[in-house]
């Protein structure tokens, strides 16, 4: 988008986080602000991404496959058969594991067994609880990054999150559920935003840079778990390090009978994603902190509190981390276990990325990343693929948001006018 | 005489933008042939077709008379054609020595560095050309002056005949400018060639052989110093008459807006470098602050405005202290900033225009109902500020970081001007603007004290300061040394002052003022 007066693009120095921005910066603007251009930009690549990784797990699900290496013994024609006997078998179990078996939907529908539908449809509801702390963890990392922070914490926030919220579960008592559930999870966000509100002080007060800090704060919050569970919150008379059972009126409802496990907590999340939205993009907090993110030094001309709104993002998006953790114990395991959270904090950076921190963008790849996630464990029981796979899936999509120029290269896209930019994040001593 | 360069028809489109539309244009051995134009005419673009970096639809480009295809700057280098940027290409935290050999190593042992030898290189080219520059100092510590000269130590390195500058002064102090020049004028005394993209006009009559206009991508004349005036060179750039010398009112000037006693302010390495100025801007007046550069002048305005605090001293906005005021509080009593540095603190890039135009009162009951902002009701202003300021774009939703620079600056003054205000604290207003835009910002200050604000300009522009001033004051190492009526003072004399000459000793030495003001003033 040159201006017409303006034919020459100026060859100016930017640094990785001018880059990241301008990546960044579309999404709640007011009505028509959107080009086509741009908005193809923004759902072509990421969808690109996601096809390019889905081939080239392939390639490594056929790699893996000893099988396919016995088939090419007897012959090319034999082996490549074979080799795509098997990823269509992987992809097809990925898929029926977490969207369901179509067949089965229909048969169940027919037979109107209450407990048969509910099993035909649970691979689906399953990808959407395996979602929503995803939700709430890319939502935490993107709003980090809008006000120019990176919060690499989220996963110390979430376990943080996840502490206060069963202490409050388990240890306030005869409440009704309409105060416990908001009470519980607002105190699993207080836990977060204190556990971001250290590294954003940090940050604001002395320089000291969020990416470290908040690693250190991670390490934290899984010893501080580790301990609270061997000691003041392990459950009298269990055995294995637990805590009490949260209370019934703190346990987020389900909504079908088992083995369903689909709970409030989906909902929770999408409202929370919308406010999200409605507070970046509509109102003058959000925009301090978008200002303070895309430049600093503007931001102090225009009269905004730049150490404030530092802190404040870090501590907003630990509040929102902590929601994830907060999600999982009310939602889910109903009490706090060891190592509860398998590695949410990270991956919701990649898909803060992928969701181009746009929390309509975060909401869909949390979606994409729960059903991967889900559909893994039914892929390694029917295909015997190894769920590690997914991994690789995941990694090679950010990989490609990361450097969109490849995506392009490959499907001989046009670059966007502005030159070829990527999704990067502000390097070390980028403020 | 054979042409060492020579473009022919060169076209070049953007989507929506013919950026370059049969563009012809020979280059003699040892001369300077500039390249006039305003900003987005099509030079850069041009040059960057000639550096490779673009490729064009149409046209060929011959070097010696021999045709040549040039795909990417490595292809341009073995024509012998080198490109002075106007952001200089080099990595501050090495030495000159490691970023000139950067790309065309020397080596001995078939892969060590061979740093000796190529220092040595360099200091017989810097010594050869009048070059002067410490192969082993890091960039990083070197003044922009210095930093430019290294960059065309790495095109003689590479034994590039055809040498290109784009804008190499808009970065530059006068004093460095001038250093450029006579370089300039030693490589082409021996037999070096040039091109010298600018929208300056004093430089192209003062240093070109030839002269080459382009407006709109086209060549709209071709001329040479002895024929050309300022006002010939202007009309061809802009396409029509340009005011170059601002008709003003007597200013009528009322009470005191600013009152600055006795401030001390330190820069980032706490060296002060506002050193106990007083000084006042009554409403109605303009009160120019020259000076070079580095003297004091950016630590002035940011401690004016809120963004630096002050050491001592005492800053009053219409009575009202503001010398341990907030930046939002000094705008919030009537303060408007149009700020040296528009790329880094005036605008946000990333953000769309309708955004930037709101930076600093999105939080008023105008634009706001309590926390939230009416976006569709800013937009809707932005519209009629984009008319109203002639802001040359699509429409609000382009971001400001696409914006050419004049109209950048323009967003800013928008903004700024149109604010109920009383005092209006403008640096660098033009900063590399080409003359149309000049002419409207130049036009807009006026206005705005003509309607009763108080203006205070830093400029180090002399030109500048004339054209707009009704006082002047003169900074020099963090002092204001003089306070002088604008019309008693001509370049010469403040260029004295500038320089730390006394004021009594610079009068002597220009003679009776009265006398040549009118001729002297008459020149800008």
């Amino acid at each position: 988008m040159k201006t017409t007066d303006a034919p020459t693009p100026e060859v100016e120095k930017k640094d990785a986080g001018k880059i990241f921005l301008e990546e960044v910066t579309t999404g709640g603007s007011p009505k028509g602000a959107r080009t086509g251009s741009r908005l193809g930009q923004f759902v072509l690549i990421p969808f690109l991404a996601v096809l390019t990784g889905l081939i080239i797990g392939g390639i490594f699900i056929m790699l893996t496959d000893l099988n396919v290496y016995q088939a090419f013994s007897r012959g090319i024609g034999a082996g490549f058969s074979e080799a795509f006997r098997v990823v269509g078998a992987s992809y097809s179990a990925l898929f029926t594991g977490s969207i369901g078996d179509p067949v089965r939907w229909v048969t169940a529908l027919q037979s109107g067994d209450a407990l048969e539908i509910r099993r035909a449809f649970n691979p689906f509801l399953e990808s959407l609880v395996a979602s929503t702390p995803y939700i709430f963890g890319g939502l935490a990392v993107a709003l980090g990054f809008r006000a120019g922070v990176f919060n690499i914490g989220v996963e110390g926030q979430i376990f943080v999150g996840a502490i206060f919220a069963a202490f409050a579960g388990y240890s306030i008592k005869g409440v009704p559920a309409v105060i416990h559930i908001p009470l519980a999870l607002l105190a699993g966000a207080l836990g977060g935003f204190l556990w971001g509100y250290i590294p954003g002080w940090l940050k604001a007060k002395t320089g000291g840079h969020e990416v470290i800090n908040t690693i250190m704060m991670n390490f934290i919050a899984f010893r501080l778990s580790d301990w609270l569970l061997s000691g003041p919150m392990k459950a009298p008379n269990q055995f294995n390090p637990v805590s009490p059972p949260i209370e019934p009126s703190a346990v987020l409802p389900r909504f079908f009978g088992p083995p369903t496990r689909f709970h409030l907590g989906f909902f929770v999340a999408l409202g929370v994603a919308y406010l999200v939205y409605w507070l970046l993009f509509k109102t003058t907090w959000g925009f301090n902190l978008r200002a303070v993110g895309a430049n600093m030094f503007s931001a102090k001309y225009a009269g905004i509190n730049v150490t404030l709104n530092i802190i404040l993002a870090m501590s907003l998006s630990g509040a929102l981390a902590g929601l994830a953790g907060a999600n999982e114990v009310m939602g889910l395991n109903h009490n706090l276990a060891m190592a509860f959270s398998s590695g949410y904090g990270f991956d919701s950076i990649a898909l803060a990325l992928l969701g181009n921190n746009h929390p309509i963008g975060v909401v869909l790849a949390a979606l994409l990343f729960g059903t991967l996630r889900n559909g893994a464990t039914r892929m390694q029981i029917a295909a015997g693929v190894p769920i590690d796979i997914i991994s690789i899936l995941q990694a090679v999509i950010l990989m490609f948001i990361a450097a969109p120029a490849i995506i392009r290269t490959i499907y001989r896209l046009r670059a966007p006018a502005g030159g070829d930019t990527g999704v990067t994040v502000r390097g070390w001593g980028g403020g | 005489m054979e042409p060492i360069l020579e473009l022919r028809g060169i076209t070049k489109r953007f989507p929506g933008v013919l950026a370059n539309d049969h563009i012809s244009l020979t280059l003699n051995p040892g001369e300077v042939h500039a390249l006039l134009g305003e900003n987005g005419a099509g030079k850069t673009t041009l040059m960057n077709i000639l550096y490779g970096l673009y490729q064009p639809e149409e046209g060929e480009i011959l070097v010696r008379g021999k045709k040549i295809t040039v795909h990417s700057p490595n292809d341009a280098i073995a024509a012998g054609i080198g490109m002075v940027h106007q952001h200089f290409m080099l990595v501050p935290v090495f030495t000159v020595t490691e970023n000139v050999m950067l790309g065309e190593e020397t080596t001995r042992f078939g892969g060590f560095l061979d740093e000796e030898k190529a220092a040595a290189r360099i200091h017989k080219i810097s010594s050869q050309y009048g070059l002067e520059v410490d192969p082993n100092a890091y960039i990083k510590d070197l003044p922009v002056g210095v930093q430019q000269r290294v960059e065309i130590i790495k095109l003689l390195y590479r034994q590039a005949d055809i040498l290109i500058f784009d804008e190499p002064t808009a970065v530059l102090t006068p004093q460095e400018a001038d250093k450029l020049f006579e370089i300039m004028k030693s490589l082409v005394s021996q037999g070096k060639s040039i091109i010298f993209i600018t929208h300056k006009l004093r430089e192209v009559l003062e240093f070109a052989d030839r002269i080459t206009v382009i407006r709109g991508g086209k060549v709209v004349g071709a001329t040479t110093p002895e024929e050309a005036t300022e006002n010939v060179l202007a009309t061809m750039m802009v396409g029509r008459e340009v005011e170059l010398i601002m008709e003003k009112e007597e200013s009528k000037t009322g009470e005191v807006v600013l009152q600055v006693n006795d401030l001390v302010v330190a820069d980032d390495r706490k060296q002060i470098t506002v050193d106990g100025v007083t000084f006042e801007v009554r409403a109605g007046e303009v009160l120019g602050i020259a000076g070079v550069q580095g003297n004091g002048q950016t630590e002035l305005v940011e401690a004016l405005t809120g963004l630096r605090k002050t050491a001592s001293g005492d800053i009053l906005l219409q009575g009202t202290s503001i010398a341990h005021a907030s930046p939002r509080s000094i705008t919030e009593l009537g303060c408007a900033h149009i700020p040296e540095d528009r790329q880094r603190d005036g605008l946000i890039l990333s953000f769309p225009i309708y955004e930037n135009l709101v930076l600093n009162t999105y939080y008023t009951p105008q634009n706001s109902k309590g926390p939230v902002i009416q976006w569709d009701q800013v937009v809707e202003k932005s519209r009629g500020l984009i008319k109203r300021f002639d802001i040359r774009t699509p429409g609000p939703f382009t971001h400001a970081g696409d914006l050419s620079g004049g109209n950048q600056q323009k967003v800013i003054v928008a903004r700024e001007l149109t604010r109920p205000i009383h005092l209006l604290i403008a640096s660098q207003p033009t900063r590399g603007l080409d003359v149309g835009s000049i002419e409207y910002i130049h036009r807009q200050i006026l206005d705005k004290r003509d309607s009763g604000v108080a203006v205070l300009l830093v400029s180090t522009e002399l030109a500048e300061i004339l054209t707009l001033s009704d006082r002047i004051g003169v900074m020099y190492r963090g002092k204001i040394v003089a306070v002088v009526d604008a019309k008693a003072a001509t370049k010469e004399f403040l260029g004295l002052l500038m320089a730390g000459v006394p004021e009594e000793e610079a009068k002597k030495k220009v003679g009776p003022i009265e006398a040549q003001t009118t001729r002297e003033r008459e020149l800008y």
